[in-house]
């Protein structure tokens, strides 16, 4: 197989790999613990395109039924490919819910540690930590 | 009301939670009466499911009426009807010991603590009882933010120790995720027995491979499987008294069973310990872990560091008895989820009492301390007992089991760690018992032992509580896994 169509052909896995890799980058490399709640806010939102690229289908509309009462497929049979799979953008919209929650949380723990220690830079808290532990004993 | 009751179990603590925050507003005591009230009702409602559980049924509940593969099903099968007790009465122990160090630790929040509370068991409970891949990542969300919160109201060096927490933990939920929409994709279904009737005929697809992979790999990061178990120490150290008497005890045990229920009822055992060297790699992973966390229990002279790289120690113990995969080690597993459960629970409440009344947690100050402290001494030196693994007490049935197993499956690293590690444990616990109750100047700062008394009645009464469940798990070990768990293995 030829590897640029390869590539291409499954490019929308590639964007969220690449995403994901940026994010996971910026949780485990970068010493500013804001830089650090970015980087899984990027990383939350790569898991959440990918979710999104497997629902769209080619000439697929919205989700909502254009022709048939109940979905019988008597009179007006549903043709399926006419709409997008609705599932993964409701599981992505809870998904979604959860990331701004841990990014509430995040946020919040920043403050608290930015009133504790006065930076939000990893290696200088830690120093803080570490005088403060050798004080007390 | 009865086939309610897998309904109840969850939404009962949820709702309360909301109105335990709300009512915090209208009086101080609000919050933590109506904690205790809907704990009592959600954990005898999870004992009469248990009751009726027994001899291998399963229950179904599907939310709202819809049918399972379009709506939320709820499925109660033995293991997850134990797991579920176990949580619920955990949470109802530990709440009178939350409230005696709500005026000193947790500076009087008692609406947010409570609040929180009811909310972490809500998500654990969830977590356990759904039958539904993604409702199980939403639960598990849930759990995981209350358990930020509540370790980050601790003292000063507590939120770095749960921001950490936080971002590996969210790495962990998120490449659960992951594998859940390579499962979707591939299957078009969320609900987890629908998935294992049809992964069955396309077991050895690389794309389920990967979604079990992400899907494991992430649970054992939440789980402090050993080399993700970096957060744990700071975390369980710096949390507050009151709240580690849940979180310690529950968290990783119901990552494990997470584990336990992606390996038998979704993957299915062929996918999960059908690779040879994958189990092989997963068993000698364990050994290592539980190697690593010996020397480290050795090594640490903080009281609570040691409990925690115990747990690693038997996170490890888990997941090495699963991927052995045999019956004996998989019961040993199933079983240690509860009975470690009860041992966690019993440590920490007396480290907590210990650490609270005495104001420092380093064990070569404890000098002359148990004597002070009968009550707690008796309370620590039985869970101590427990995780060493003498009879009686739970630790040594299960123990027991995951050793068998081993040496049936020729995993004899992995037995043989098992018993290093109770040897060591064996030592590090004599060492404290020596500290505590034999009171000779070692050379170190000496701290007056003199003015401590023994802990308060709501904290002792449930330590003995806990003391009285571990010998009793202990004794009905042959009918726990007789009737809950020989059926599902």
């Amino acid at each position: 197989m030829n590897i640029w169509n390869f590539i291409l052909s499954h490019f929308n896995y590639w964007a969220y790999i690449i995403l994901m890799f940026i994010g996971l980058y910026g949780m485990i490399i970068k010493n500013n613990l804001i830089k650090k709640i970015i980087g899984m806010s990027i990383f939350q939102s790569a898991i959440i395109l990918f979710y999104i690229s497997t629902a769209v289908k080619l000439k697929g509309g919205i989700p909502i039924l254009k022709t048939g009462g109940h979905g019988s497929f008597g009179h007006n049979p549903i043709n399926i490919a006419e709409y997008m799979n609705p599932i993964p953008h409701v599981l992505m919209l809870t998904a979604i819910v959860v990331s701004v929650a841990t990014l509430g949380v995040a946020l919040a723990l920043a403050i608290k540690i930015y009133r504790n220690y006065e930076t939000l830079e990893e290696d200088e808290i830690r120093e803080k930590i570490s005088t403060e532990y050798f004080s007390e004993n | 009301m009865i086939e309610q009751l897998p309904c109840l179990v969850v939404i009962v603590t949820l709702i309360s939670a909301l109105v335990a925050a709300a009512s915090g507003w209208l009086n101080k005591q609000y919050p933590f009466i109506i904690a205790t009230s809907a704990l009592t009702f959600s954990a005898s409602a999870s004992l009469i499911l248990l009751f009726k559980i027994a001899g291998g049924l399963t229950i179904s509940y599907h939310m709202a009426g819809w049918p399972p593969p379009i709506g939320i099903e709820y499925r109660i099968d033995g293991l997850s009807a134990l797991v579920i007790a176990a949580i619920q009465i955990v949470a109802l122990i530990n709440i009178p010991v939350s409230k005696s160090y709500m005026n000193k630790n947790l500076k009087n929040k008692d609406a947010p603590f409570y609040g929180l509370y009811l909310l972490f068991i809500t998500g654990l409970t969830g977590i356990v009882a759904t039958g539904d891949a993604f409702n199980l990542y939403v639960l598990l969300e849930i759990s995981s933010l209350t358990g930020y919160a509540l370790i980050g109201m601790g003292n000063t060096r507590s939120p770095l120790a749960a921001l950490n927490y936080l971002f590996i933990g969210s790495i962990g939920a998120t490449f659960y995720l992951l594998g859940v929409g390579y499962i979707y994709i591939k299957t078009g279904t969320l609900n987890m027995a629908e998935i294992h009737t049809m992964l069955a005929p396309i077991a050895n697809n690389s794309t389920i491979l990967m979604a079990f992979a992400l899907c494991v790999g992430g649970i054992l990061t939440k789980a402090a499987f050993f080399p993700m178990n970096g957060w744990l120490p700071s975390a369980y150290a710096s949390a507050p008294n009151g709240s580690i008497g849940i979180i310690a005890p529950l968290t990783t045990k119901v990552m494990v069973y997470v584990i336990l229920r992606l390996g038998l009822s979704v993957f299915g055992q062929d996918i999960a310990l059908g690779n040879m060297n994958l189990s092989m790699l997963m068993v000698n992973f364990a050994a290592i872990a539980i190697i690593f966390s010996s020397f480290k229990i050795l090594y640490h002279t903080k009281i609570k560091r040691i409990l925690s790289y115990i747990i690693i120690m038997e996170v490890a113990y888990m997941i090495g008895g699963f991927f052995t995969g045999n019956k004996d080690a998989m019961t040993g597993a199933s079983i240690h989820v509860i009975n470690d459960a009860a041992m966690t629970l019993c440590m920490f409440i007396a480290a907590g009492a210990i650490t609270s009344k005495f104001l420092d947690d380093d064990i070569r100050n404890f000098k002359g301390l148990f004597k002070k402290m009968p009550f707690t001494a008796i309370g620590f030196i039985g869970g101590a007992l427990a995780i060493i693994g003498i009879p009686p007490t739970c630790g040594f049935f299960s123990k027991w089991y995951l050793l068998k197993g081993s040496i049936e499956a020729h995993q004899f690293f992995f037995a043989a760690s098992l018993i290093f590690s109770s040897f060591i444990n064996a030592i590090v616990f004599f060492k404290i018992i020596e500290y505590g109750f034999f009171s000779e100047d070692h050379g170190h700062h000496h701290i007056e032992v003199d003015g401590i008394e023994e802990a308060g009645i709501n904290v002792i009464i449930p330590l003995l509580l806990s003391l009285v469940i571990i010998i009793g798990l202990g004794l009905m070990t042959g009918k726990i896994v007789g009737n809950y768990i020989s059926i599902l293995i």
